[in-house]
């Protein structure tokens, strides 16, 4: 994908907010999203997320680097970018005491819409986020997903060519969650360009065309969510052990048929076996633990989840505690190299 | 149900009205984030209300409680040397209106939505300013209302009353700059605490309630330089009401004080301000 054919490109940004804690924001982050498309920017907590999307949308500089976005320099032609983009930052921001008609009449001047148009535009919007019947109430009033619903009416005013949200659908009910991700997918299919920020796998398989794994302050890998899983090796043996004292031998075992390195689980006695060829593995598994004198309590072919994709791209140790923490980034960019060759 | 209206969301951006003067642009801004404060008023009235009857609160507490034992120069009583003095308090009371408010925008993050817009950026700032001088004029006809009540009143011309708002309000103006200087400074809600405690002894070390000579002499000295002291003894002086005759340079130049100290807070904070606006970018 050329620049040219980009509504946002990032080449080796860096920023280091410094201070006490020296935290890294940003470690070398590159960036390329197609027009029209919608990339999900993946990562955990303190991947520099927030700090992405600030700094392309304007809110923060960059210590190096070059970023654009619908075509202009987000460094020296901040308010072209402006112009140009929706912001839904992670906590909602609006005006609490404003009712939610007033907010976006209020963004809507702000927008350089003439009073009426932006009323007009006001009463067009509630109606499409399904706010018309609280649209005299304050915003203060309103629930989690109101609240977050109004947020992305109001970054839709002037409809922008290019959204960002980030974490639109942290701390929301499931309800709430479908209401922002049909909202969202409404803009997408409008032809919206749109980076959207989440911890969620699901949320980025949903939404999201492509998905970039950020760890650490950089993109550790892109491509499709179906990439992303073959790069992992393709299907999994899951071995779950009656108790402890066969886990050794049995990821012996395990690593002589396992294609790649397998995950073991010593407080749940599973071991994540990644394997190449399916039910034949399956065959030699079972007969090789069956020799080893070691009977399994159960045995499972799958493929992997997203999930297993994520902390093995990202090293990172799941908050469930399945897989043991693993691959530092360096480990996770290799495993990653044949979809970084791509962007 | 949900369809999507053709111009919903779709690329590209309508075309800009016709655009007017940049400074045009800024004020239509300006006025809208304005209008914003004034719709604040009407759907919570409570706390704008409150913020105008404290200082009437304070007035009829101080004159209640120490009027009777408090000697005042000049005839017509402790109200009549008080109110002056608690007009400018009420300008000090206003650093939390705006304090609260600058503080309260960039942890909801309604400070950041408004720099995410292709908005003058200097509209978030005039906007400010021109909701918390009107709050206070309001606030001082309030207050004033209260002392004509209480058997204040002001004896000079209406040329010099008016003056004495001026210097008033321009004292207002040089603490709005401090109160989004800390306002944007502040990393919570408690540096708002803070200064409504500080806002006391400030309060109470100057010429508002008593006469510096009366105090211990670093607390006198410090008292009479203090701005409120200044603006003070000028506004008594020019709605004619009773004043303290100092000794000090400050207490004889109170007029130019109460220009000086506020030129001099604005010449400070306002430049703070403004860098520490620029500097949320890093
Ligand atoms: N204002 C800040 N000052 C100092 N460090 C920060 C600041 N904002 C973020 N960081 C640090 O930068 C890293 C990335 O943060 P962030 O971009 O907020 O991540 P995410 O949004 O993915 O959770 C974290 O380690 C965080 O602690
Ligand atoms: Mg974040």
């Amino acid at each position: 994908m050329t620049d040219a054919g980009s509504a946002i490109t990032a080449h080796d940004v860096r920023k280091n907010y410094g201070g006490p804690a020296g935290g890294a924001g940003l470690n070398g982050f590159d960036l390329q999203v197609g027009k029209g498309s919608v990339c999900g920017l993946l990562g955990p907590n303190g991947a520099g997320k927030t700090t992405a999307v600030r700094i392309l949308s304007t809110l923060l500089d960059m210590d190096a680097g070059r970023a654009s976005v619908a075509g202009f320099d987000v460094r020296r032609q901040g308010r072209q970018v402006r112009e140009r983009i929706g912001l839904v930052g992670q906590y909602a921001a609006v005006d609490e005491v404003l009712t939610g008609r007033q907010n976006l009449v209020m963004f809507g001047r702000l927008n350089r819409l003439p009073a009426a148009a932006a009323a007009r535009r006001a009463d067009e919007l509630l109606e499409r986020f399904s706010l018309a019947g609280a649209a005299r109430r304050p915003a203060s009033g309103y629930s989690g997903g109101m609240r977050r619903r109004l947020d992305l009416a109001a970054s839709l005013i002037v409809s922008p060519p290019v959204l960002f949200v980030d974490e639109p659908t942290t701390g929301l009910d499931p309800a709430a969650r479908q209401e922002v991700w049909t909202a969202v997918r409404e803009l997408v299919d409008a032809g919206t360009t749109v980076l959207l920020t989440t911890q969620y796998l699901e949320e980025a398989d949903r939404l999201a065309d492509r998905v970039c794994v950020l760890a650490a302050g950089r993109v550790v890998a892109e491509g499709t969510p179906d990439e992303l899983k073959s790069a992992l090796g393709g299907d999994r043996i899951d071995l779950v052990l009656s108790g402890p004292e066969d886990t050794e031998a049995a990821r012996a075992v395990a690593a002589r048929i396992a294609s790649g390195e397998p995950d073991v689980d010593r407080t749940a006695h599973r071991i994540g076996i990644p394997v190449a060829g399916r039910v034949r593995a399956l065959i030699r598994l079972a007969t090789e633990l069956n020799e080893a004198g070691i009977e399994p309590e159960d045995l499972a072919l799958r493929r992997p989840t997203l999930d297993e994709v994520f902390l093995h791209l990202t090293g990172g140790t799941p908050a469930t505690g399945t897989a043991a923490g693993r691959a530092d980034p360096a480990d996770a960019v290799a495993a990653a190299a044949p979809q970084e060759a791509s962007g | 149900m949900d369809t999507v209206p053709a111009d919903a969301s779709r690329p590209p951006v309508p075309a800009p009205p016709p655009a007017p003067s940049r400074i045009g642009r800024a004020l239509a801004d300006a006025w809208t984030i304005t209008l914003r404060d004034l719709n604040h008023w009407a759907l919570r009235p409570g706390a704008v209300v409150v913020g105008w009857l404290f200082p009437v609160m304070t007035v009829l507490m101080f004159g209640g409680l120490f009027g009777g034992a408090i000697t005042t120069p000049g005839p017509g009583g402790y109200f009549e040397f008080l109110m002056p003095g608690m007009f400018a308090l009420a300008m000090l009371f206003g650093l939390e209106t705006t304090m609260m408010a600058v503080t309260t925008d960039a942890a909801k993050g309604v400070t950041d939505r408004f720099r995410s817009l292709p908005m003058s950026s200097s509209a978030v700032v005039l906007g400010r300013c021109a909701a918390d001088m009107l709050n206070s004029v309001v606030g001082l006809v309030v207050l004033a209302g209260t002392g004509l009540l209480l058997g204040w009143s002001w004896h000079g011309g209406r040329g010099s009353a008016l003056t004495a708002l001026g210097l008033l309000l321009l004292l207002r103006f040089a603490l709005l700059w401090v109160g989004i200087f800390i306002g944007l400074a502040a990393s919570g809600p408690e540096a708002v605490t803070a200064v409504q405690i500080l806002v006391w002894p400030v309060g109470f070390l100057s010429a508002v309630f008593v006469d510096p000579a009366t105090m211990p002499a670093w607390l006198g000295a410090a008292a009479a330089w203090n701005p409120l002291s200044a603006t003070a003894a000028a506004v008594r002086d020019l709605f004619g009401n009773p004043g303290f005759a100092g000794e000090t340079w400050a207490a004889q130049h109170a007029e130019l004080l109460a220009v000086a100290w506020p030129v001099l807070l604005t010449a400070v904070f306002l430049p703070l301000s403004v860098r520490r606006f620029r500097r949320l970018r890093s």
